[in-house]
């Protein structure tokens, strides 16, 4: 399976962020949307991972950029993990069915059942700008995320 | 965790900006990206003193703020005190007592060791409340994110992002080998 390339158009998708909401990926239409798809919630590299997205959100935020976390976990289990570790963005549930909106982006792992540790920047226009996939052991950082977002709104220079 | 190596290169490379110390022509340069309130940071703190005093005027080592805010409340204002002591060139003494008093780092405590390092307490009182600094700890914590820091603490040896144990052994064995290297 192959993540989808830059200059491509983002899959739309609609997909639970907490038991009675949805979140859908042209809500963001006309600012950038960082996706960041990984494996499990609770597993180390992730916690990691998700806890520094969450220090480096004002970062992000000064681009006018939303960061969405995606796994296949289910919409009550994000809960918890998002509760425990005091996450300000939302997280997706790409779980019914499994690894649906995953597949579509090229980062779905069959064998394993969850998906890569994949990151994607798309534009307000709803094109992926970049993207990124990382060993499944290896937390990714957000140096790509904020250099992509430095070329996609370059009159932004935060600082 | 690792990063892919080729990414993780120190993004600015130390200038005249950075809080230094040892020569500029030492043998080996070690960046610290650190968080006051952080207790991997707090633990690494001795064992970095142990490596000053073993490499003497062949290593340089240098500072940077990465307030993990989100999990630790006390970190950014611990991380400002720090550069406003540094503002009135007490750098090092402030960031000596804030990770041996990492316990107590709520402002009250920040404006006390001030006056106990003997700092201009008012001025020191005042900047931290108007967060004259904020600006300055971003832009390490910025810094710090594109250089591929992903905890705390992170450290360069020469810019390179050092992904090894910062035990005392083998953190020392690196920069030593580094400086051997580039002798």
């Amino acid at each position: 399976m192959k993540p989808l390339a830059p200059g491509t158009r983002a899959p739309d998708f609609t997909l639970g962020s907490t038991p009675a909401q949805t979140v859908s990926l042209t809500d963001y239409r006309g600012r950038p949307v960082i996706l960041a798809f990984y494996p499990a919630d609770w597993s180390p590299v992730c916690g990691d991972q998700m806890a520094l997205y969450n220090e480096v959100l004002p970062e992000f935020e000064r681009y006018g950029a939303q960061l969405l976390g995606i796994s296949v976990d289910g919409v009550w289990c994000h809960a918890a993990f998002a509760k425990d570790r005091k996450l300000r963005f939302p997280l997706l549930t790409d779980f019914e069915p499994k690894g649906e909106v995953a597949r579509r982006y090229g980062v779905y792992r069959t064998g394993d059942g969850f998906t890569e540790r994949a990151l994607f920047v798309i534009d307000g226009d709803g094109i992926i700008r970049w993207s990124d996939v990382s060993p499944i052991d290896v937390n990714p950082g957000a140096d790509g995320i904020l250099r992509a977002l430095d070329a996609l709104v370059p009159e932004v220079r935060p600082v | 965790m690792s990063r892919r190596s080729e990414a993780a290169v120190l993004t600015p490379a130390i200038s005249a900006r950075d809080h230094v110390k040892g020569p500029a022509d030492a043998a080996v340069t070690l960046v610290e990206y650190g968080d006051f309130e952080c207790p991997h940071c707090g633990r690494a703190y001795p064992i970095v003193k142990a490596v000053q005093q073993a490499m003497g005027p062949r290593l340089r080592f240098a500072f940077r703020n990465f307030p993990l805010r989100e999990s630790h409340p006390h970190a950014e204002h611990a991380a400002e005190a720090a550069e406003a002591a540094g503002a009135q060139a007490r750098f090092w003494e402030m960031h000596d007592r804030l990770f041996e008093r990492q316990f107590a780092l709520d402002d009250e405590y920040l404006v006390e060791y001030a006056t106990d390092l003997g700092l201009d307490a008012q001025r020191f009182a005042k900047e931290l409340a108007a967060g004259i600094y904020a600006q300055r700890v971003r832009e390490d914590f910025r810094s710090g994110v594109l250089s591929g820091v992903n905890g705390t603490p992170t450290f360069f040896i020469d810019g390179v992002r050092y992904d090894g144990s910062w035990e005392l052994e083998p953190l020392l064995a690196a920069l030593k080998q580094q400086a051997a290297a580039t002798r």
